[in-house]
């Protein structure tokens, strides 16, 4: 039981007998929750555990009884032997739509209920092809498994009356229909409409021909499509990626953690071994894995269908050593050595640049280096803060579902759903449970939709609105710019700032939106001291949040890395660089003068990018698919993955390569065990003391109990058994007292022409994104985003070709126009190849 | 009838024009009760008189009323015409043809539960009707009869005439709210109902035309007044929609409690020139058939008496059938139409209707066996009882009721050449 049910058994208990077994639960439990809480299955097909039930697939009918109420004394009417007398209504009920009530009586195993279980399974296999051996859900299927167990077991229908329908509808590029296997459940469309807000699909027609159409252009239009086909029952919704790939019982589960941004989803890769890649284990399909705390059962598409990369042919599988002009192949030895000797002779000019996707025990071992060396750690991210996190990050015990009637949560500087998906449907939810929901941004962005409060700021102004809401409450400074005036004067402001006093928990959120690393550095340290001055540190569901753009962003920042606010600078200024898991060059060409200029460039790449061309040294490193590891999300949960596939050949991981760079210059890092190498880790870290590996693999059970042999209820989604992380204690729970700097703020300058901002896709360009072809249609493409308003003045039309100037690059992009865009702006994407690093001025002409 | 409460018009045709009805004491029940009575005591007076809703259910109007859940607000009427039953065909006629009193019923039950916007829900083929409706609500705001602070009061009252798309669905009263709230209809959940929970999740009063068009003159006359018609535990007058093979069918105005027999043989002038009574549907489509006889056509029409031959008494649209009907084909019929019109939404109706579809065709034209019926009768029972609303039972009522009662029809038509076997079909 999750705490939250057991926290509710001991203040309202109700019981009840279900299968003459006696039950306690909660108020308001359902018949069959109070029955799977009890271990008894009452089988259902429409009802979803994360949903609203709606009594529509009819298979969870069971006889229920009350007591008997004396109506005159209003007392309960009693049998000869003292038992209360129960009365059972003439018909049978849906389980999942009664609640318990006291003394009630469920009896699941009559022979009324067993033949009633027969006769809908009949009913539904009138309609359903029974294709099973060619469906995709054969094998793990929630019909085929009830079929089994309460099915007649013999047809009685004329199989040529059964009616034919499409097999194959495209419901989108990613989603395809079978309607033929559908059931009408309507757990897709309620999945869409209720859970995650994006009601793009839904029922057309009646009867017989109700079908699941789409409304949207293109067609089903959403970032959580996948999830559907983990809920739907049946075969009818596959996604791409995996129909007709593999049958469910050749395939092999593995714990893993998604890392393309900072939630930390967990996930399982599926696979199995293929004669088309040599008889070698290929990873089939991402499904999420449950952790109620962190993904609940859900991903997002990006999660789901990016994974190809890490098995992409142009991987890199030997060392290469530059000969001339050329980079040559060479063994890891001569390659060891090289850079080894090399490194040695660097001392004090040496700086390692290190991406968000690396692992903790990566980042600690590529510290160790380069803390040997004197040199400089950097993350390559567009944020900061870090450091800030893990002093007031969320304390141990956070758990957004918790947020409710009380709590506040501020969210600042982020379009959420498309920089964290996970975050934006949990923050969501705990706006509908009540929690006080404050967003902060330029423009209106989805999460404005369930928000209790708006503050509208100009770009630039994002730490001005936290100091404003600061000074609002505590002494004014003196020092405060025009704008801090200027925003305190804003009703909606000083509303938000007695919302965050009177909190009883409040998260900030502060996401990269608009922001360069300074702006992200000083917006973070306004959160910190806003969470201090409020006292909302230091404890569960309290606390800063940075929505990072990588996935272990936070553990580079705990092992003592940070960002660069002149990354340009800071690579000149050591021209030996180690460069782990980033392309600086890729992203911003007009580093390559610098690197150009590098003494020694060691590279440890995956693929070989822009960055790696130019390099003395390539080191060809092993995904997180093909190794195991830890990651730290931005709630700061330590998650544990493991390996799914065996490693290819030649490859090496980060935290082995950079052991074996360290023995060159005297370090004992490990280089064989990452779980040795977290032991090193963990002694050197006072955030990850005491933490094992052991301890990150520990489970407990979650609320709803799903992926058991009852895949009905929450369908194929995976049960959590290899561990929910760890959230260990910030360092305001340590007891460390936060050094924070108070950064003093100047009003943005001002500016004639129009300004560039750079925002989050989901769907960028990155090598990530761009390897997974069935996303195809989906990679945002060279654009920027103008007001209606800028548009006309500028002659362009919606879709049109522009070109613009920016950062000293001319790229021809595609125009959009949004009205939700202020006036003077113009919304630049990131790693879509565009020069955008943070606010500055643009030149567009058609 | 000596004289009709419902069906005034066909004592005085003029009584759709506006200043007939006025001046026949038209409205006047509605500014006395706006003026005079809180609207408790409106509630208490239709409770009182006995009055039973007219759409099939027979429930209590007023105590429907009581219902209203008075700690969630706004209060909503919706008033449902959507009248699709096959046989039914009175709201029609009244909203036609005595619209203002029906108006006026409309307007004194949102006054009674403090209602400010009533929805009236007309089936799609009603547009012109619809069409006619508005301008009667456009004459009433004219008059002052509608709007902002009525008779000089704080009271408020507009009405808004919805058209459906042409569902029979729409008619069960939750599904009706759905497509009035603009979305797909199908039946909502029940519990909870609508006076707790109803049109955009507020407390709403659903009731039909025909129950609404007694209304007022319940206000006028008195609860005792309405009493005196009808009977103890069916009070007033109802229009039975007759039809079928009758001389004369149509809608009469009679007192709960009148015989068939006195419908279908005295108001209705009888069966055809040789031929006899075999069955009698009370309520349409979704109706049990009675065997007509002698017991049957004794017995009173009101809600009490009915169950007591083996049906209900619904919307009372008493569809007569003779001797020259095989049961066979009627059944194939009704379940055509329910295959048709259900909504998909629970399992046992969507597929349920669509299989006995497929035995009943077969049976029709002879290419069945005898186990096909018995199949036939277990599918329906089958569906019976286990649907999320009424609906799925209604499309099995003429399936099991004929195979019971009329089984010679299906022996006959199941080929002689095939066995006839009573194995018992297991599932």
């Amino acid at each position: 039981m999750t705490e939250k049910i057991a926290v509710a058994v001991a203040e309202n208990l109700i019981n009840l007998t279900i299968d003459n077994r006696e039950v306690s639960v909660p108020a308001g439990t359902l018949v069959v929750n109070a029955a799977k809480l009890a271990g008894i299955d009452i089988p259902v097909f429409c009802y979803h555990p994360k949903m609203e039930p709606v009594g529509m697939c009819r298979m969870c009918l069971v006889e229920i009884g009350r007591p008997a109420i004396d109506r005159a004394s209003g007392k309960p009417l009693l049998n000869k032997d003292g038992s209360p007398q129960i009365n059972f209504g003439p018909k049978l009920e849906t389980g999942c739509t009664v609640p318990v009530s006291k003394g009630m009586v469920v009896r699941g195993y009559t022979e009324e209920v067993t033949e009633a279980r027969k006769e809908v399974i009949e009913f539904l296999l009138t309609s359903h092809p029974l294709d099973c051996p060619i469906c995709d859900k054969g094998g793990e299927c929630p019909l085929q498994n009830l079929t089994m167990e309460h099915g007649p077991g013999q047809s009685r229908f004329i199989f040529d009356e059964k009616i034919d329908l499409a097999k194959n509808v495209p419901l989108g590029d990613l989603i395809f229909l079978d309607r033929e296997r559908c059931i009408q459940c309507a757990r897709c469309t309620r999945f869409q409409d209720e859970i995650v807000d994006d009601p793009v699909i839904g029922f057309s027609q009646r009867g017989r021909a109700l079908e699941i159409i789409t409304f949207s252009d293109p067609g089903f239009d959403s970032y959580w499509s996948g999830n559907t086909t983990d809920i739907c029952p049946v075969g009818a919704l596959t996604t791409t990626d995996f129909r007709f790939e593999a049958r469910p019982w050749e395939l092999q589960s593995h714990a893993s953690i998604c890392n393309h941004c900072s939630v930390g989803c967990n996930t399982t890769l599926n696979t199995r071994r293929e004669a088309k890649s040599g008889g070698d284990e290929v990873i089939k399909r991402v499904m999420p894995r449950q952790n109620e705390q962190v993904n609940e059962i859900w991903i997002c598409d990006k999660g789901r269908f990016a994974h190809h990369y890490t098995e992409s042919p142009d991987r890199l599988t030997q060392p290469l050593i530059r000969k001339g002009d050329a980079l040559e192949p060479a063994t890891w030895d001569e390659a060891l050595q090289l850079v080894g000797d090399k490194f040695k002779k660097s001392k004090g000019k040496f700086a390692a640049l290190a991406g968000g996707r690396l692992t903790n025990e990566d980042f600690f071992n590529i510290q160790q280096v380069t803390a040997k060396l004197g040199g400089k750690a950097l993350l390559d991210s567009q944020m900061a803060g870090g450091e800030m996190v893990a002093q007031v990050g969320v304390g141990q015990g956070t758990n957004l579902s918790d947020l409710r009637a009380g709590d506040v949560v501020l969210v600042i500087a982020s379009d959420l759903e498309e920089e964290a998906p996970l975050h934006w449907l949990r923050i969501k939810q705990a706006a509908e449970r009540g929690a006080q929901l404050i967003v902060a941004n330029p423009r209106r962005t989805k999460l404005d939709q369930v928000a209790h409060r708006l503050i509208r700021y100009e770009y630039g102004q994002e730490a001005a609105v936290v100091h404003a809401m600061l000074d609002s409450f505590s002494p004014k400074r003196p020092d405060q710019p025009a704008s801090v005036k200027q925003l305190l004067r804003d009703e909606s402001v000083k509303a938000a700032a007695e919302d965050v006093q009177s909190a009883t928990n409040l998260i900030v959120f502060y996401g990269s939106e608009g922001l360069d690393v300074a702006g992200s550095h000083t917006l973070a340290s306004a959160c910190a001291n806003l969470l201090i001055a409020t006292g909302h540190v230091g404890r569960s569901n309290n606390g800063l949040v940075a929505v990072w753009d990588k996935g272990n962003a936070q553990g580079a920042w705990d092992a003592g890395f940070a960002t660069s606010v002149n990354l340009a600078d800071d690579l000149a200024a050591a021209p030996n660089l180690y460069i782990v898991g980033a392309d600086p060059v890729g992203d911003r060409p007009d580093l390559a003068e610098t690197f150009e200029a590098a003494e020694f460039v060691v590279v440890q790449e995956l693929f070989l990018t822009k960055t790696a061309q130019m390099a003395d040294v390539v080191l060809p490193v092993l995904p997180y698919t093909e190794r195991e590891g830890t990651y730290t999300n931005a709630e700061r949960r330590v998650q544990r993955f493991y390996p799914a596939i065996s490693p290819r050949p030649g490859a090496r991981a980060d935290f082995a390569i950079a052991a074996q760079i360290g023995l060159a210059l005297g370090l004992e890092l490990e280089s064989k065990l990452a779980s040795l190498a977290f032991e090193q880790l963990a002694a050197r870290l006072p955030a990850y003391k005491d933490l094992t590996y052991g301890k990150l693999a520990e489970t407990f059970e979650q609320w709803p109990i799903i992926g058991r042999e009852d895949l009905y209820y929450g369908g194929t989604t995976y049960d959590n058994t290899q561990g929910l992380g760890v959230q260990p204690p910030s360092g305001a729970e340590r007891g460390e007292s936060p050094a924070l700097s108070f950064e003093a703020l100047t009003d943005p300058e001002k500016r004639k022409g129009l300004l560039a901002v750079p925002v989050t896709r989901l769907y960028d360009l990155g090598l990530t994104v761009t390897t997974s072809e069935i996303l195809a249609t989906h990679w945002e493409q060279p654009h920027i985003v103008l007001s209606p308003a800028d548009a006309e003045k500028l002659g362009l039309e919606l879709g049109a070709q522009a070109t613009i100037k920016l950062n000293n690059m001319q790229s021809p992009v595609a125009a959009r126009i949004d009205n939700r865009v202020p006036k003077g702006v113009v919304l630049v994407p990131r790693s879509v190849g565009l020069h955008i690093f943070g606010p500055a001025p643009i030149e567009v002409g058609a | 009838m000596a004289e009709h409460i419902l069906l005034r018009h066909r004592d005085n045709k003029e009584i759709s024009k506006l200043p007939t009805y006025r001046k026949g004491s038209g409205f006047s029940a509605f500014e006395r009760a706006v003026t005079k009575l809180n609207p408790e005591e409106v509630t208490d007076i239709v409770f009182d008189s006995g009055l039973r809703g007219r759409g099939g259910a027979g429930f209590p109007t007023g105590l429907k009323w009581r219902f209203m859940d008075k700690n969630n607000w706004p209060h909503y009427v919706a008033v449902n015409a959507d009248e699709s039953e096959p046989g039914t065909f009175k709201d029609r006629e009244l909203m036609e043809s005595n619209p203002y009193q029906f108006l006026e019923g409309v307007m004194l039950c949102a006054y009674a539960v403090g209602c400010n916007d009533a929805y009236i829900y007309l089936r799609g083929e009603f547009w012109d009707l619809a069409h006619e409706l508005d301008k009667h609500i456009t004459k009433l705001h004219k008059e002052k009869l509608l709007g902002d602070q009525l008779f000089g009061t704080e009271y408020s009252l507009r009405i808004h005439t919805h058209l459906g798309a042409g569902a029979y669905i729409c008619g069960e009263e939750t599904a009706m709210l759905e497509s009035l709230e603009g979305k797909l209809g199908q039946p909502r959940l029940r519990p909870p109902f609508p006076p707790s929970f109803g049109l955009f999740g507020k407390p709403t009063v659903v009731n039909n035309v025909e129950t609404l068009a007694n209304v007022p003159l319940i206000l006028e006359k008195g609860a005792k007044w309405y009493r005196g018609f009808g009977t103890e535990k069916s009070p007033g007058t109802k229009i039975f929609s007759l039809s079928g093979n009758v001389m004369k069918p149509g809608n009469y105005e009679l007192p709960l409690g009148t015989t068939f027999r006195e419908l279908i043989f005295e108001h209705g002038g009888g069966l055809r020139e040789g031929r006899s009574i075999k069955a009698i549907m009370p309520a349409g489509a979704s109706s049990s058939l009675i065997v007509a006889n002698d017991v049957a056509l004794d017995t009173p029409m009101d809600y009490e008496n009915v169950p007591n031959v083996g049906a209900m008494l619904g919307s009372a649209s008493i569809i007569v059938i003779d001797d020259s009907v095989s049961m066979d084909w009627l059944i194939n019929k009704t379940v055509h139409f329910f295959e048709h019109e259900s909504c998909g939404k629970c399992t046992p109706c969507r597929e349920g209707t669509y299989w006995m579809k497929n035995i009943t065709e077969r049976i029709h034209h002879g290419e069945a066996v005898w186990d096909d019926v018995l199949l036939l009768n277990d599918v329906a029972t089958n569906i019976k009882g286990k649907c999320l609303c009424a609906l799925g039972d209604f499309a099995t009522e003429a399936v099991t009721s004929s195979i019971e009662r009329f089984r010679e029809d299906f022996e006959t038509r199941v080929p002689q050449s095939r066995p006839k076997t009573e194995v018992k079909l297991s599932l």
